[in-house]
């Protein structure tokens, strides 16, 4: 049975989870990356997908085997596994969810960081977006002289939208590299940088973000 | 230190490390018949008594505190090979001994619930300690040597633990001079209208120094 859930990852054409590393692994990375990024990473839609079937034929089996007189140890482990994947895909969405009521109104405006988003995802940055704007509006804006009456804008002679909180990209973070990367350019500087497999390091995120986002580079 | 005053900058919680940190492999011998577990994080087993096999922290110490094993610790969690690490940490300044970069979490969670299992516990246990506090040490005084403005640092070496510690302090250190060397001076996007003296008082300095 769990052999057959594990197949699933090959037909995807998940090369990486083809060879040896399991989803729960990947998962973990996800939500490490996740964790200490600054801004909402692609939400990994397909590994998510796997997850939630592996968890969901756990359920039947933890069910199944209680039911049936299997030594309760076992049952009592793999539940212990189970409440762990579980524990995990909970933490990976929820991080995702505060970040979204956090920089919502960036999101609203940015279409390339909606893309980022799952289907549910979006439908909740929507109304966190409508729930937060009606209730400024009601509270202050519609109290405040028309010319500062904007949900975007400190006043009406603003150009650019300066209320609105974005991720902070310059932020420096903790990063392990999976390969060898040779020598890359920083964000910002002359300076070359070159990684060894399983180098630590604390590096200006900006300056990794791609290399994040195609998994070269593990965020720690 | 610095990176202690405000823990709840740190990404990550001492549950979280240690949650990542169970699943790191060791070796049991199990003292019952069990057959094999096929777990979403991987097979494990089948497990006859007296017969060592590898599964993760987290599950040993559950058939432990059952009772169903003996956990036979790490190599590297023997008195001589700690000695020689801790001999090894006093005698050079800068580089650090390599241990497992889940060393603290791991010995720690051995030496709470498989006691029994470990020669010279107290032994074993007091080096750790002896050992991570120069590590510390180095790492404090390491951090001391962090004067200018710089895209990357490399900390290999450092264990989960103490990245986690550092992390708040040196990234806000980073952080802090990235801002006042860059040349744009970018606002801080969550606090414009306060930042605005502080700026130019950076570009002055910023001038002097040049």
């Amino acid at each position: 049975m769990t052999s057959e859930s594990a197949s699933t990852p090959g037909i995807d054409g998940d090369y990486e989870a083809l060879i040896s590393t399991t989803d729960v692994e990947l998962l973990k990375r996800a939500w490490r990356n996740e964790k200490a990024a600054p801004e909402i990473l692609h939400f990994e839609s397909a590994l998510i997908q796997r997850i939630r079937g592996q968890i969901q034929l756990m359920e039947e089996t933890v069910e199944e085997f209680s039911g049936s007189g299997i030594d309760p140890l076992s049952v009592s482990l793999y539940q212990m596994d189970l409440d762990r994947t579980q524990y995990l895909l909970r933490s990976y969405l929820r991080i995702r969810l505060q970040k979204i009521e956090k920089y919502t109104f960036h999101i609203s405006n940015n279409s390339e960081v909606q893309s980022r988003l799952s289907g549910q995802e979006k439908g909740f940055a929507r109304r966190c977006n409508e729930d937060l704007e009606r209730h400024l509006e009601e509270s202050v804006l519609s109290k405040l002289p028309d010319n500062y009456r904007d949900i975007l804008k400190q006043s009406l002679i603003s150009e650019e939208n300066d209320m609105v909180p974005e991720p902070h990209l310059d932020t420096f973070v903790v990063c392990k590299s999976r390969r060898f990367l040779g020598p890359f350019q920083l964000d910002g500087s002359d300076e070359l940088l070159e990684m060894k497999p399983d180098d630590l390091c604390i590096i200006h995120y900006k300056s990794i973000r791609e290399r994040v986002q195609e998994g070269e580079i593990d965020l720690v | 230190m610095a990176g202690q005053s405000d823990p709840h900058q740190s990404l990550f919680s001492a549950e979280e490390v240690e949650f990542i940190a169970e699943d790191e492999t060791v070796e049991i011998i199990p003292n019952l018949r069990m057959d094999a577990l096929n777990f979403i994080c991987g097979d494990f087993g089948p497990f006859f008594p007296q017969i060592a096999t590898q599964v993760p922290l987290w599950l040993a110490v559950a058939l432990k505190k059952r009772g169903k094993c003996t956990i036979r610790p790490p190599q590297w969690m023997s008195v001589e090979k700690l000695t020689q690490v801790l001999e090894a940490e006093r005698d050079s300044q800068r580089m650090f001994e390599q241990l497992p970069f889940h060393y603290v979490e791991i010995s720690r969670l051995l030496f709470d619930h498989a006691r029994d299992d470990i020669p010279d516990v107290y032994m074993a246990r007091s080096l750790i300690e002896d050992i991570r506090d120069v590590r510390f040490h180095k790492v404090e005084t390491n951090l001391e040597t962090l004067t200018e403005r710089a895209f990357a640092l490399k900390i290999n070496n450092l264990s989960a633990m103490e990245v986690n510690i550092v992390r708040p302090f040196v990234g806000r250190a980073l952080q802090a001079f990235y801002k006042h060397d860059s040349l744009e001076l970018i606002p801080d996007q969550e606090r414009v209208s306060d930042r605005r003296p502080q700026v130019a008082n950076n570009a002055t300095r910023r001038h002097l120094r040049r």
